[in-house]
């Protein structure tokens, strides 16, 4: 081997090993029960049942929503929900006329208090809903957050 | 230079949680003006919330949660309680933060 093949050879081994050493360095990490089908869903409807298996959902004013009516700008609506239900195990919100309308859930645990906030984004105006899972029954809440401009397009 | 930032107050036995995080939370269905191409999705799939190392709350987010996502929550807990986040989006990047209630 002369010295050329070598500094080459020992160039491309340092190479392999550091972007090997890369790997393994930064953390990466999957997300295992992120439900992937329920989130890709396009119908309102369909997404209810890939999330509770069923569609019996019981309309509740203890459930309480908070949305605004008008939204100027869809790419930022905030959005509230607590409840006075207990023994709560999750908190889903679906918007009806999104691309897909399972937009986020929230798992709780006997510790938490039923109360979530976020801001998501809605394309048109839609009907918003939040869905409460009580002792084992699904207890839900909508409103109508009109659009002016929407926050899904490019 | 962390992604979070967190505050946690206490009240009457309730503590509240609220987090700012910053990232793109990209759909996937954008393009770019210029090329044409589709941006790819690239947005927070999980967040967990825990308190003195439990877990209080799992969320699952989708591409339709804002960008840098905003979070709040509520535990029953104490002042002086060590709370953290974690989030994990879908190319595996991971970030969190601690906080003390106050």
């Amino acid at each position: 081997m002369n010295r050329r093949n070598f500094l080459k050879n020992s160039l491309m081994t340092a190479a392999t090993i550091s972007t090997f050493a890369g790997l393994m360095i930064t953390p990466k990490r999957v997300v295992a029960g992120w439900p992937k089908e329920s989130f890709d869903i396009t119908d309102l409807g369909k997404s209810i049942k890939s999330v509770y298996g069923h569609n019996d959902l019981e309309s509740s004013s203890k459930v309480k929503l908070k949305v605004p009516d008008i939204a100027e700008n869809g790419a930022i609506v905030p959005v509230n929900v607590k409840t006075s239900l207990e023994n709560v195990e999750s908190i889903m919100l679906f918007v009806e006329n999104n691309p897909q309308p399972l937009t986020s859930g929230y798992n709780l645990s006997s510790k938490s208090k039923p109360v979530i906030g976020t801001r998501i984004k809605m394309g048109k105006t839609s009907t918003v809903m939040a869905a409460v899972k009580s002792n084992g029954k699904i207890y839900t809440s909508s409103k109508e957050v009109k659009i002016t401009i929407g926050g899904c397009g490019g | 230079m962390s992604t979070i930032k967190i505050r946690a107050k206490e009240s009457n036995g309730a503590v509240t949680v609220k987090a700012l995080m910053k990232h793109p939370m990209e759909t996937g269905q954008r393009k770019d003006k210029k090329t044409g191409d589709k941006i790819p999705a690239h947005f927070i799939q999980e967040v967990v919330g825990k308190a003195n190392g439990t877990e209080v709350i799992t969320v699952h987010w989708g591409p339709a949660v804002s960008k840098n996502p905003y979070l709040t929550f509520a535990y029953n807990g104490n002042k002086g309680d060590e709370v953290e986040l974690m989030w994990t989006d879908n190319k595996g990047n991971t970030d969190s933060k601690k906080a003390k209630v106050k």
